[in-house]
């Protein structure tokens, strides 16, 4: 869990570009998948991202370690768009209630195609993107107040922390006689009671770490950086990436006539 | 060269006294002292002397960062205390303060990053910050360490040091350390105090620590304050001079104050049994076997859910130790040793019923179980508690209500029976007059004595305690290692973690030594 915040060495290309830079690739194309549902522009930009895992120093067990939640999410959204979907076409598969046919299969993988193609930007950015990196980006270049910024970064160090003492609390307070099992009602007060116990921990935490932070000078009007968030030449393939793979994956759809305006009317 | 950019501070204290918001008492008053540039104080006195409070002062900090002076408008604040002539609060980065808590003294979580923190808030120029940085993390020791290294992966010891260099690198003219060691084990405590001299003898900066070890810093100051509780009118200052002078003049004063004096050993009861448990046994039940870990592996770290890989079948954990082989029998002391990251808590905790084992067993005799199983780790907590209590090396962790008598007769609850032995702790623990105290406002020793009580309000056959003796003071520690002498001839099995040699001769037994991690 606190191995989380760093890259764990992770020196692929693209943890090396700007976190804005890769920030704005992702959601340009996350915008273009959301404006269509269908498979051939979902298809199309899955494929450059799967290329692209290398230079994220992803390989698919990392990813899957990583992702596995929005990769079910996904799954799980697709099949059942399959078989709650109006019907169009030919009826492939009927179960009672339940039926594919040719139209709702095409819907539902293209709402799985899309679930990934969407999803795996996500992971793919957080994968090469060091929270540091995003914080001094977020402050020296998207101008975020600093206090804000620093702040938010140096209490999601804590949280690492808090999961080690929620176990470590667990822990003592089973010491003391107060158990986890029992019926959910009892479970649930143990939960409350543990709770509150990190509460307290984290409140704490939080305050000595506030005071840390308020002898080193934090909270000045002033204050430079040690690290230059900037822009560099690979930057700008970094945007280019995201459109081109957003226009090619708009492209290919209207050209093979699947477009499909997700928002039509309302825009 | 650049030790020329550090200016000495001068600390001025007249009449200076501060009251906490929502205290009645102030936690320090009537503070009359001169600290000239350069000059290194060791500040001693009991707690409640103020020594804290002095220190967040002149650190800048005192009403800030929440906790109990979260509203500083109530605090109050008398006579001056100045730093160069001016208040702490202007002199941003005149001063820079270490405290006790490793973990909270790191901001970062790069090294390079951690160190440069404190420079960039003081708006220093980047291309000089990371000359700075590289400078101060030599001056520490860790200069080997690449400046991209995690900082959750180091030490307590290196945590610490790693502060003093984040603190080195503001350029400060006086060093604030706020029992910097109190957490350390002992190869830890004296990396930082070497670090923290090596830097003085380089910047000559002034120094002001406040610890309750004289030992381990005697040498490196010139001189000691002594400070006392505050009443109206008198001194804060009860002793001030030359640290030979102040320890051969207050010797009995600060043995009573419960500091640590060089060379004074805290008297302790006497195992009656003989320590090496070789003597007569003082009852029956004496020796027998309790609990045995045999080929045991421990992790903190519960079994992964696997990938395809392993057919999704659990992944057991990376221990951190294994093939430990122990026994614990009645009225038989059992320290473990060992250096940090051996996993020494660890198989603790799992001796204990808290963790399951990776590998091996740890099994319970007829004699303890009576009936609830052999595995203490399947056992429900109210079968555990009258069995295996264990202490926590953070007593805060196991205070389950708002009240110190509530924690007291909370286990006896949880059980139905044993209410009348709270009383006789509550004596014998000099708890009597904090019985309505929140556990959460105590000092340090109040919150140790009051853990090892609630534990032994359900009267188990093992107690199981985790470095019991990190930053007590000496009176603590003597009445802590008093008791267990006495709770070790009157049957039960005492297991401690601890590096505190002096604790383990006290208890006697046996010790069990880890090797350094198994990886």
């Amino acid at each position: 869990m606190r191995e989380a915040l760093t890259l764990e060495g992770n020196r692929a290309l693209l943890a090396r570009a700007n976190p804005l830079a890769k920030f704005s690739g992702v959601v340009l194309v996350t915008v273009a998948l959301a404006l269509s549902i269908d498979w051939v522009s979902a298809s199309v930009a899955l494929v450059f991202e799967v290329l692209l895992f290398p230079l994220a120093g992803l390989t698919p067990a990392l990813l899957w370690r990583r992702g596995w939640p929005l990769i079910l999410a996904a799954a799980l959204g697709g099949w059942s768009t399959a078989i709650l979907a109006p019907d169009r076409g030919r009826i492939l598969v009927d179960v009672g209630l339940w039926s594919i046919s040719e139209g709702s299969l095409q819907l539902g993988l293209g709402f799985l195609l899309r679930g990934l193609a969407i999803a795996l930007p996500a992971v793919l950015l957080m994968s090469c993107t060091d929270p540091t990196d995003l914080a001094d980006a977020l402050a020296q270049q998207a101008r975020l107040p600093h206090r804000f910024v620093l702040g938010t970064l140096a209490a999601m160090r804590l949280v690492g922390l808090m999961a080690e003492e929620w176990q470590t609390i667990g822990m003592a307070r089973r010491a003391r006689g107060v158990g986890s099992h029992g019926s959910p009602a009892q479970r649930a007060r143990a939960m409350l009671g543990q709770s509150f116990g990190l509460l307290v921990q984290a409140v704490r935490r939080a305050s000595r770490l506030a005071v840390t932070m308020e002898a080193r000078g934090f909270g000045g009007a002033r204050r430079t950086w040690a690290r230059q968030a900037r822009f560099t030449g690979l930057d700008v393939w970094v945007v280019l990436g995201g459109v081109v793979i957003a226009g090619s994956a708009v492209a290919a759809a209207v050209a093979a006539g699947t477009w499909n305006m997700v928002f039509l009317g309302q825009q | 060269m650049n030790a020329d950019d550090v200016r000495p501070a001068a600390v001025t204290a007249r009449g200076w006294g501060w009251r906490h918001a929502g205290r009645s008492r102030p936690a320090i008053s009537g503070l009359d002292l001169d600290i000239s540039p350069g000059e290194r104080v060791l500040l001693l006195g009991p707690s409640g002397a103020g020594k804290s409070t002095l220190l967040h002062a002149l650190a800048g900090v005192l009403g800030e960062g929440g906790g109990a002076d979260a509203d500083a408008d109530d605090a109050d604040e008398t006579g001056s205390l100045l730093i160069d002539g001016a208040p702490p609060r202007d002199r941003r980065g005149r001063a820079g303060l270490v405290q006790q808590d490793p973990e909270t003294q790191v901001v970062l979580s790069r090294v390079g990053d951690d160190v440069a923190f404190g420079a960039e808030n003081l708006a220093v120029p980047p291309a000089e910050i990371w000359a700075r940085v590289g400078e101060a993390l030599d001056d520490v020791g860790l200069g080997s360490l690449p400046l991209g290294h995690p900082t959750s992966a180091l030490s307590g010891g290196q945590k610490q040091r790693l502060a003093l260099a984040g603190i080195l690198a503001m350029r400060p003219g006086l060093l604030l350390l706020d029992e910097p060691t109190a957490n350390l084990d002992p190869a830890g405590v004296l990396e930082v105090r070497d670090a923290v001299g090596r830097c003085l003898d380089r910047t000559g900066a002034t120094l002001v620590v406040v610890e309750h070890r004289v030992s381990v810093w005697k040498d490196l100051v010139d001189r000691i304050v002594v400070l006392q509780p505050g009443s109206a009118g008198e001194s804060a200052v009860l002793l001030d001079g030359p640290p030979d002078r102040v320890l051969a003049e207050a010797r009995e004063m600060l043995i009573a104050a419960g500091v640590w004096v060089p060379g004074h050993v805290p008297a302790t009861r006497a195992r009656s049994a003989g320590g090496t448990g070789q003597g007569p046994e003082p009852g029956l039940e004496a020796g027998r076997l309790l609990l045995a870990a045999e080929s045991l592996a421990v992790s903190r770290d519960r079994p992964r859910r696997g990938g395809l890989r392993t057919r999704f079948r659990a992944v057991p954990p990376v221990p951190v130790q294994e093939g430990i082989a122990a026994q614990v029998r009645a009225g038989r002391a059992l320290t473990i040793t060992g250096p940090n990251g051996a996993g020494k808590s660890t198989f603790a905790l799992t001796l204990a019923g808290l963790l399951a084992p990776v590998a091996g067993t740890v099994s319970a005799t007829t004699d303890l179980s009576a009936g609830a199983g052999i595995d203490p780790y399947a056992w429900k907590a109210q079968q555990l508690i009258p069995r295996i209590g264990t202490v926590f090396q953070e007593p805060e962790h196991q205070f389950v209500t708002g009240r110190v008598l509530d924690e007291l007769t909370f286990g006896p609850r949880q059980l139905g029976r044993g209410a009348d032995r709270v009383d006789e702790l509550l004596e014998r623990l000099r708890l009597r007059d904090l019985v309505d105290a929140n556990p959460y406002t105590l000092s340090g020793g109040e919150k140790r004595r009051l853990s090892v009580a609630t534990v032994l309000a359900a009267h188990p056959q093992v107690l199981v305690l985790d470095e019991p003796t990190f930053g007590q003071d000496a009176n603590t520690w003597a009445e802590l290692a008093s008791f267990l002498s006495e709770l070790l001839d009157a049957g039960t099995a005492v297991v401690s973690v601890t590096h505190d040699a002096e604790f383990s001769d006290v208890l006697g037994g046996d010790e069990l030594k880890l090797q350094g991690a198994a990886a």
